[in-house]
């Protein structure tokens, strides 16, 4: 189950040479500044654009030198920045429309449990007309998943959305994540989309590949940090084990221990995302007892990197298994001879719980 | 009133219209469907031509499908060689040349409404499964319906409006190929100006109805 697509594209002004051996699971954001080539790579993925290069997924050719299968011949669902919902038809006949051309594929979907996941059911009856955009982008997202896909392609689904929409959508795109069996490629030039939703990360470049692989692992990359946003940082995956009633605490854990966050409501046993930037972490020797700073744990020393600037280090550290970013001082790096495979402690000044 | 022979001018020049725009919708969808998609260096030059009728003088166009059509021209001969005779005064004449002379009414406003759907329903058809066929049919067509309504009224109303070019090609024959135009201009010749007057005013309150009617509908359409 994977998907191994190359593709040179080029046209005047641009040029795009990708090489993508993608996992046959879970979320990968397509993630770069817009004119990198997200859009039009999902695009030739989908066989909306014909580049040359060659398309597989699932060991099924999509298209080399000798074949190009029509996007209509494609079991893929694709979602739109806007979502282009068939203006003439109910939401009731836009979802149907491709869910019984797709015959046999479609029936391993439920409708009632994709309009269930999406909170689309008392729309059914309207026109797009009368949709609000989150709306229109939930049934949009609905009617690709109801063909029953193989692959699930999403260009910039909340671009075309003001924040307050986004917001609406992100939980349902969360649900998605956590129930979908098929791969999605996800297309954004959001930091926060990326941080909530990815599990794996290509990072684009003006049309270069820059950096691919599982995003924890892509954002902790010391020689090459992939920034979402201004800073280097990393997104771990964590389950929130215990609430503290008393100060508002959720404690979740992490396979390098338990992190103290804000209580924002989340149920105990929920899985969640917590996003802790290299500059809010800062390394110790000894396990400083009589601090201010609630997060101190164990981890060692992976690899020590260059920052942007020449006074800073980004140094990488592991911690049960999970990898940290820590931006220091060369000079207290040297102070404190840190080296690879040294223990410390780590202290999180923020742990920014993401979802 | 109208006396059996204006009847029967009124009575072909419906058929004769009627006809027509049955024809250029079955001909003109799928030349507009092609000019609104395609980048094919041969866009320009068939746009030309289908527009050519717009600007030519009516007499013009029809001298030429006279030639063409007549014993000596091209198509004149093939008709014979098939056995369907020459099409020159009939009406199969006269349908042919208000095809080709009402063409860029019908195929300029679907051309305009293939061109507003864009190409992302389409797009969109393909990615559930929607062949190019299918999606022409299923998004393409209803929602390029407004078009329709506009290709199929002008191109009934410009029909039943010429004269030039039936002129030509049909002469004035009753019964056979005497449009509604003819016998006005019959009428005007032998002074019978009150014959001419219903025939002429008649016509004059079908072209505005009809505009009124599209016009109307475009309004309402747009609040």
């Amino acid at each position: 189950m994977s998907i191994a697509a190359r593709f040179s594209i080029a046209y005047p002004g641009f040029a795009c040479e990708a090489d993508l051996d993608l996992p046959g699971g879970g979320i990968t954001a397509l993630f770069g500044p817009s004119g990198s080539g997200k859009t039009t790579l999902l695009r030739a993925i989908a066989g909306l654009e014909r580049w040359p290069g060659r398309l597989a997924v699932n060991g099924e050719v999509w298209q080399d030198d000798s074949r190009f299968v029509p996007t209509h011949r494609r079991p893929l669902g694709y979602v739109f920045q806007e979502a282009s919902l068939f203006p003439h038809l109910t939401v009731a006949a836009n979802l149907d429309f491709g869910a019984k051309r797709a015959g046999a594929a479609a029936s391993r979907v439920s409708l009632e449990r994709i309009v269930d996941l999406l909170g689309i059911g008392t729309l059914l009856d309207r026109k797009p007309g009368h949709l609000s955009g989150g709306e229109r982008q939930r049934v949009a997202i609905a009617r690709a998943l109801l063909t029953g896909p193989e692959l699930l392609l999403m260009d910039e689904p909340l671009a075309a959305l003001d924040l307050a929409r986004k917001n609406e959508i992100l939980p349902y795109l969360e649900r998605l994540h956590d129930t979908l069996e098929i791969p999605v490629l996800y297309v954004s030039h959001s930091p926060d989309e990326v941080a909530r939703l990815a599990d794996h990360l290509v990072a684009l470049d003006a049309g270069r590949v820059v950096a691919q692989g599982p995003l924890a692992e892509t954002l902790a990359r010391t020689d090459l940090p992939i920034r979402l946003g201004e800073d280097a940082g990393v997104v771990l995956d964590a389950v929130v084990a215990e609430r503290d009633a008393e100060w508002s605490l959720a404690g979740v854990d992490f396979p390098g221990g338990r992190l103290w966050v804000r209580d924002t409501g989340h149920e105990i046993g929920s899985r969640v995302r917590v996003r802790i930037l290299a500059r809010d972490v800062s390394i110790a020797l000894e396990k400083h007892v009589y601090s201010s700073i609630l997060n101190t744990l164990p981890a060692t020393v992976r690899e020590i990197g260059a920052e942007s600037h020449p006074a800073l280090a980004l140094v990488k550290l592991d911690a049960g298994g999970a990898s940290l970013l820590a931006r220091l001082t060369r000079r207290s790096a040297a102070a404190l001879a840190l080296a690879p495979g040294l223990p410390v402690w780590v202290q999180i000044k923020a742990v920014a719980l993401i979802g | 009133m109208l006396n059996p022979s204006d009847l029967a001018a009124v009575w072909l020049t419906i058929k004769l219209a009627g006809l027509t725009t049955l024809l250029l919708l079955l001909v003109g969808t799928p030349v507009a469907w092609w000019l609104s998609r395609t980048r094919h260096w041969l866009k320009g030059p068939v746009s030309a031509v289908v527009t050519l009728p717009l600007v030519l003088p009516p007499a013009v166009l029809g001298f030429y499908l006279l030639v063409l059509m007549g014993p000596e021209g091209p198509v004149g001969r093939l008709t014979q060689s098939l056995g369907l005779g020459l099409l020159p005064f009939t009406f199969p004449g006269l349908v042919v040349a208000s095809v080709i002379y009402s063409m860029p009414f019908v195929v300029q406003p679907l051309q305009q409404a293939f061109e507003a759907i864009g190409e992302r329903p389409l797009e969109a058809a393909a990615t559930l499964r929607a062949s190019p066929l299918d999606a022409f049919f299923s998004i393409a067509l209803p929602l390029a319906l407004p078009g329709f309504f506009t290709a199929a009224v002008l191109g009934f109303a410009h029909t039943v409006g010429e004269f030039g070019v039936v002129l030509m090609i049909g002469g004035n024959i009753p019964g056979k190929t005497q449009v509604l135009s003819m016998a006005i201009y019959n009428h005007v010749e032998a002074l019978e100006y009150a014959q001419a007057h219903w025939l002429a005013g008649g016509m004059l309150a079908f072209s505005f109805l009809v505009l009124l009617a599209l016009y109307g509908r475009q309004w309402r359409r747009s609040p």
